[in-house]
């Protein structure tokens, strides 16, 4: 048994069956190819599958891709337009914001949430905000620095 | 030409990981794939009685369910070996699917392949097996209780092996003699590593050459190589290729060989199709390689004057249900030979006994032995500034190793090559403003309420992992040291192929830059190459933050040979000496005659071309070298923690951490920042979140990110940073190692901060994790 979806992902809309059960970061993963969401706990938990959803960042892992049915999702392929990076990309890559880069889409796309509400965000509210996501390998250290970095280039 | 060395250039690794271009394991796909899904046993010790597999096997997409039985028949080793022995290992075997015993929850009984990945987890869950649970024992120090559940039939008590190193007697004597003397009974809390991308494997054989390719995430393909083929699959070791694509974070979990990826590798075989197994969560921390586990007794003796006159340590180390890799090296010849600390003493005894548990097997993890050492001799020394009245500081002070007794023998095994203690704690207590810090805590004592502590702790390391001469002479039957093969190519670009493979800390980076320097060509012209078994004619991987000490050490090696060649080539064509010539900035010179020199590219060219050439030279300009070490590296550094801690509910807050570190000389000051900052995380989460915690009937109880506190970013504070420098005096680029050094120092620093804030209530140790009950548990009692 299948379910028809259509959603717009990364401004391209897409049209297809699949079946209920399937998780929508499965759904991104394997059926669309765009691999840059991880899985990293499949609970909510690490965050490595965050992507945007109507501009929220979810977890892709808990949810089925035909709850997606309607919206517009934004992958890490997404962020950069024009091939120009985003702010958030060049600051995660001027500060050393990532090592492993495994966590760093669900990271760049959680950060990029926080700053849609807070565009200058102080270093206690970069920490709240983010701490849906897990990093094993920065220490976070950096990855404040990064944001802070983001936020001063798009204000 | 600027300065590349010890230059914070961004990395290159960056595009493709920020933009979700990266490609790790499991995104990987191949023609005709199916997907695999492995049975667990769900008891921690059960016989198996039978397994029914017809319901899975029923399953309309389903292709294969395989047991022990499809191993036994294949004819092929079938086992999980252990890597490094000791005299006298008990060595049980380890079967890649268990036959007719498991020996922990997560232990393979089958293997279900499928069509598609949920297909594959249906199945799973329909096959039946028939258990007949037996008593288990998960808890170290339990196991080796009289009466407890054996493990394995061939390890009575439960010993895996008993192993000690220094002088008993002596240790003995200076006790008798001893002016003060502080004891501790500690637990070394286990620990699952949480690299955030689980365990995965796509395996794809191929029927029509014998050939198979594997890709996973692997810190050293070429040891993963050789124990899949020689114990696991019995292929020829030549027709199994190895790759590590992006690899999520490692910290030593991704060094061993499980039996997960050698279960998929025969899969692919018997379907000649390519299979691809990721783990779950729950399932990687089931069967990933846990950290630590020690419960050690420890005691130092010292004289009036506050000296250390003896050290005496006694450790039960979990092995967990089997041995893995590098298991029976990790608590002893990574923790024994590290007792000595910063310190100068006289007398130490340690001995170690690794003990088989119904759990996770135990290995290396970020420090792998070098953090239970340090917790252990830093705790001690905590104990011993309260005791001689000394404190914290003169205490470390009065028995620093002086910077002129270097090479200093320690009392076991390893002699200490450079160091220079004094001026790293000088600048922690500045950095820290320890003075004022001191008045504070004064006053919060007399005015009450929440209290403030400051730890410390000094650690020393040993990294460059491992070399042979050192470790075979205290009876290692392993030894390791790394490769490179330095290519220059005909248009003066250089590509690298080193058996160091990285997974995070940007080696491709790293060791364009020592290239970069050594040639005196830009960073952008150096191509590094690893992770590959097919690419890479062998290397030892990426662990026991060896890659710039042992793996750098190679390159460097490979490109002194390449100028070397290329100086008698220029030496031909310029019509000189080689004697005579120089390489500097990328041009070969006649030494005092400026005008006559070539550049590199001419010479690389010329290498190739071999029109006009040296009638004793081969043509080509490249260059393969094995580096094995002289001797281990050794970072130190004081590390300082101030902690609040509130005496109602027993809550902590990190306030401050400096850090101030030696790890020689510095190639990317970005990159060794960001080591330190990832160790000082995982460390702190040690002492203060962190433990894998398995109930008496050897549930793991903590086996999800639910319940397992991995620190996240609301946790943690920056971290204050510097660095003295004390170059390694053995190896060409003066570079020690950075990789552990926040694992190793943070945990006694985090845990001395807590008890010193709780001094005035008499409490002089809590074992980790610091959790708020026990703090105030503590405070209670």
């Amino acid at each position: 048994m299948t379910v028809s979806i259509q959603l717009e992902v990364n401004g391209k809309p897409v049209q297809a069956a699949v079946e209920p059960r399937r998780l929508l970061v499965h759904f991104l993963r394997e059926d669309l190819g765009l691999t840059g969401a991880n899985i990293g706990c499949e609970t909510s938990l690490c965050g490595a599958c965050t992507v945007l959803l109507d501009g929220n960042a979810v977890k892709s892992c808990t949810m089925l891709a035909a709850q997606a049915d309607g919206a517009s999702v934004t992958t890490i392929e997404g962020l950069a337009q024009n091939g120009e990076l985003h702010p958030l990309q060049e600051g995660f890559w001027e500060k050393h914001g990532l090592q492993c880069g495994y966590c760093t889409p669900g990271m760049i796309l959680s950060a990029n949430y926080l700053l849609a509400q807070n565009p200058s965000p102080n270093d206690e509210e970069i920490r709240e905000g983010l701490k849906g996501n897990i990093c094993r390998c920065t220490g976070y250290h950096n990855i404040v620095e990064a944001v802070k970095y983001a936020a001063e280039r798009m204000s | 030409m600027a300065r590349v060395l010890g230059t914070s250039i961004k990395r290159r690794e960056d595009p493709a990981l920020i933009t979700g271009r990266g490609k790790y394991t499991d995104d990987l796909k191949a023609e005709g794939m199916a997907h695999a899904a492995i049975v667990r046993s769900p008891y921690a010790h059960a016989r198996i009685r039978g397994i029914d597999t017809s319901a899975a096997e029923a399953l309309p997409g389903v292709l294969a369910v395989l047991t022990a039985r499809d191993v036994a028949a294949a004819g092929i080793p079938g086992v999980v070996p252990v890597g490094w022995l000791l005299p006298d290992l008990v060595t049980p075997a380890h079967p890649m699917i268990a036959a007719d015993t498991v020996r922990h929850v997560g232990d393979a009984v089958a293997v279900v392949v499928a069509e598609d990945r949920y297909l594959a987890r249906d199945a799973a869950d329909r096959v039946a097996v028939d258990y007949e649970p037996l008593d288990a024992v998960a808890d170290v120090v339990a196991a080796l209780e009289d009466g407890a559940p054996a493990v394995h039939e061939e390890a009575p008590g439960n010993v895996a092996f008993d192993w000690e190193i220094g002088e008993r007697e002596s240790v003995d004597a200076a006790f008798a003699s001893a002016a003060h003397t502080v004891e501790l009974d500690l637990r070394n809390n286990r620990l699952i590593p949480h690299a955030i991308e689980p365990r995965a494997v796509l395996a794809s054989y191929d029927s029509s050459t014998g050939e198979m390719t594997i890709h996973m995430t692997s810190q050293n393909p070429h040891v993963h190589r050789l124990l899949m083929t020689l114990a696991s699959l019995g292929m020829p070791e030549h027709k199994v290729r190895i790759v590590a694509p992006e690899v999520g974070g490692g910290f030593g979990s991704k060094i061993h060989h499980y039996a997960d990826e050698a279960i998929v590798g025969l899969c692919s075989m018997k379907l000649d199709r390519p299979v691809k197994w990721t783990a779950t969560r729950t399932e990687t921390n089931l069967t990933d390689a846990h950290g630590r586990d020690h419960s050690t007794h420890c005691a130092m003796a010292l004289d009036a004057d506050g000296r250390i006159t003896g050290l005496r340590v006694d450790t039960a180390a979990a092995m967990g249900a089997y041995l893995s890799t590098f298991a029976p090296a990790v608590p002893t010849y990574l923790y024994g030979t590290l007792l000595s600390g910063q310190y100068d003493i006289p007398a130490i005894h340690c001995h170690v006994t690794g003990v088989f548990t119904h759990t996770a097997p135990v290995d290396a993890y970020r420090g792998a032995g070098r953090p239970e050492a340090t917790y252990v001799v830093e705790r001690l020394m905590h104990l011993a500034g309260d005791a001689t009245g000394l404190g914290p500081v003169e205490v470390r002070r009065r028995n620093f190793v002086s910077p002129d007794a270097f090479p200093y023998q320690t009392q076991v095994a390893l002699a200490y090559d450079s160091g220079n203690y004094g001026p790293a704690m000088d600048r922690a207590l500045e950095m820290i403003g320890y003075d004022d810090l001191k008045s504070e805590q004064a006053s919060r004592r007399d005015n009450g309420g929440k209290q403030i502590g400051i730890g410390f702790s000094s650690y020393i390391e040993a990294c460059g992992l491992a070399p042979s001469a050192v470790v075979g002479s205290l009876g290692a039957q392993a030894g390791q040291w790394e490769s490179a093969d330095v290519r220059v190519h005909p248009t003066a670009s250089v590509t690298v192929y080193t058996g160091s493979s990285s997974h995070g800390q940007g080696h491709e980076t790293t060791f364009s830059q020592i290239v970069a320097d050594k040639l005196g060509i830009a960073p952008e012209a150096v191509e590094v190459i690893h992770g590959d078994t097919d690419l890479v004619q062998f290397g030892m991987g990426t662990y026991g933050s060896r890659s710039a000490a042992v793996g750098g050490s190679a390159i460097v090696k490979s490109v002194e040979k390449i100028i070397e060649k290329g100086k008698k080539i220029a030496a031909h064509l310029l019509e000189a000496s080689a004697e005579d010539l120089e390489y500097e900035d990328g041009n070969f010179r006649v030494a005092g005659s400026p005008d006559r020199s070539l550049g590199l590219g001419d010479v690389a060219l010329q290498a190739y071309l071999a029109h006009n050439y040296p009638d004793d030279l081969e043509p080509g300009l490249s260059a393969t070298s094995f580096y094995d070490p002289a001797n281990f590296t050794y970072p130190f550094g004081t590390h300082v923690c101030v902690v609040e801690v509130d005496t109602e509910t027993g809550s902590i807050e990190l306030l401050r951490y400096a850090a101030v570190d030696d790890v020689g000389n510095v190639i990317n000051p970005m990159i060794v920042d960001g080591q330190l900052h990832g160790g000082l995380a995982q460390g702190i989460g040690q002492a203060l979140w962190e433990n894998a915690v398995y109930d008496e009937s050897g549930q793991l109880v903590s086996g999800s990110l639910m319940d397992y506190a991995v620190p996240k970013i609301h946790n943690l504070i920056p971290f204050e940073l510097d660095r003295t420098t004390t170059p390694c005096p053995h190896n060409p680029l003066g570079v020690k190692g950075v990789g552990e050094a926040g694992a190793i120092a943070s945990p006694a620093a985090v845990v001395n901060a807590v008890v010193d804030a709780l001094a005035p209530f008499g409490i002089s140790h809590i074992d980790m994790p610091l959790t708020p009950e026990k703090v105030w548990r503590a405070v209670n009692s």
